[in-house]
């Protein structure tokens, strides 16, 4: 897969890897990924939840090593 | 036809530490997921976007048994001299500790995603306080202006 931005979102807790997942797909264009790296527990379910609302592609979900590795398509 | 946007109004009452988190959580989560956002706020909830207070919210220890003590006491105890502070420094240790961001920083994230907020007038005028003395961006309305926009909202919370 292709990532055009990787975002570290490592030791951030609720709301900030969503808050910051917005702004940077804000600054992408439609089509291009966003990956996103966090430790947040809540993450996958709250990324899923924002991927669902705001219509970017949530592609693939991975854990290595207690970090959760989001691929986002920008609507 | 785009679909219309989902809305969220809360009102943001109380001034203390603890109590300005969950609106700015709720607010700029919800504006991050291209919910329109609008805070009202009301009474203390004004300290959380004036700019000479909200670097410096306290939370007290009285009357508050769920505060975590390092050693066990009688909770009238948090009425001694010194207790809010220590209690203050407690929690922002513990915020600190899970790298939650400082309430400056989450009115910036709220900001960011285009949370309207709203600072009740009478409310400034019975403390004094001016606009140059709130967080740029903020307006100045009363509960119409806050109705007519909760009137069409999905979700409307009371903090």
């Amino acid at each position: 897969m292709e990532v055009n931005i990787t975002l570290d979102c490592k030791g951030l807790n609720c709301p900030m890897p969503v808050v910051k997942t917005k702004k940077a797909l804000n600054d992408m264009k439609p089509g291009e990924i966003l990956r996103m790296e966090s430790t947040d527990k809540g993450s996958t379910s709250d990324i899923a939840a924002f991927a669902s609302r705001t219509g970017n592609e949530l592609l693939e979900v991975k854990e290595e090593g207690g970090t959760f590795i989001f691929f986002l398509k920008k609507k | 036809m785009q679909e219309k946007k989902k809305r969220m109004a809360i009102i943001a009452s109380k001034g203390s530490l603890d109590m300005a988190y969950p609106p700015l959580i709720l607010a700029s989560t919800a504006g991050a997921m291209d919910v329109e956002v609008t805070i009202f706020f009301t009474l203390y909830g004004v300290d959380i976007i004036n700019k000479n207070k909200y670097g410096s919210l306290q939370v007290a220890p009285i009357a508050n048994p769920a505060m975590p003590s390092p050693v066990p006491m009688p909770n009238i105890l948090g009425m001694l001299p010194g207790m809010t502070a220590l209690g203050t420094s407690m929690m922002k240790g513990m915020i600190k500790k899970i790298n939650w961001p400082t309430i400056p920083e989450l009115v910036q994230a709220c900001i960011d995603v285009d949370v309207k907020m709203i600072a009740c007038t009478p409310t400034l005028e019975m403390t004094g306080v001016k606009k140059e003395d709130l967080v740029e961006g903020v307006t100045m309305a009363g509960a119409a202006e806050f109705l007519n926009f909760a009137l069409d909202a999905n979700v409307s919370l009371f903090i």
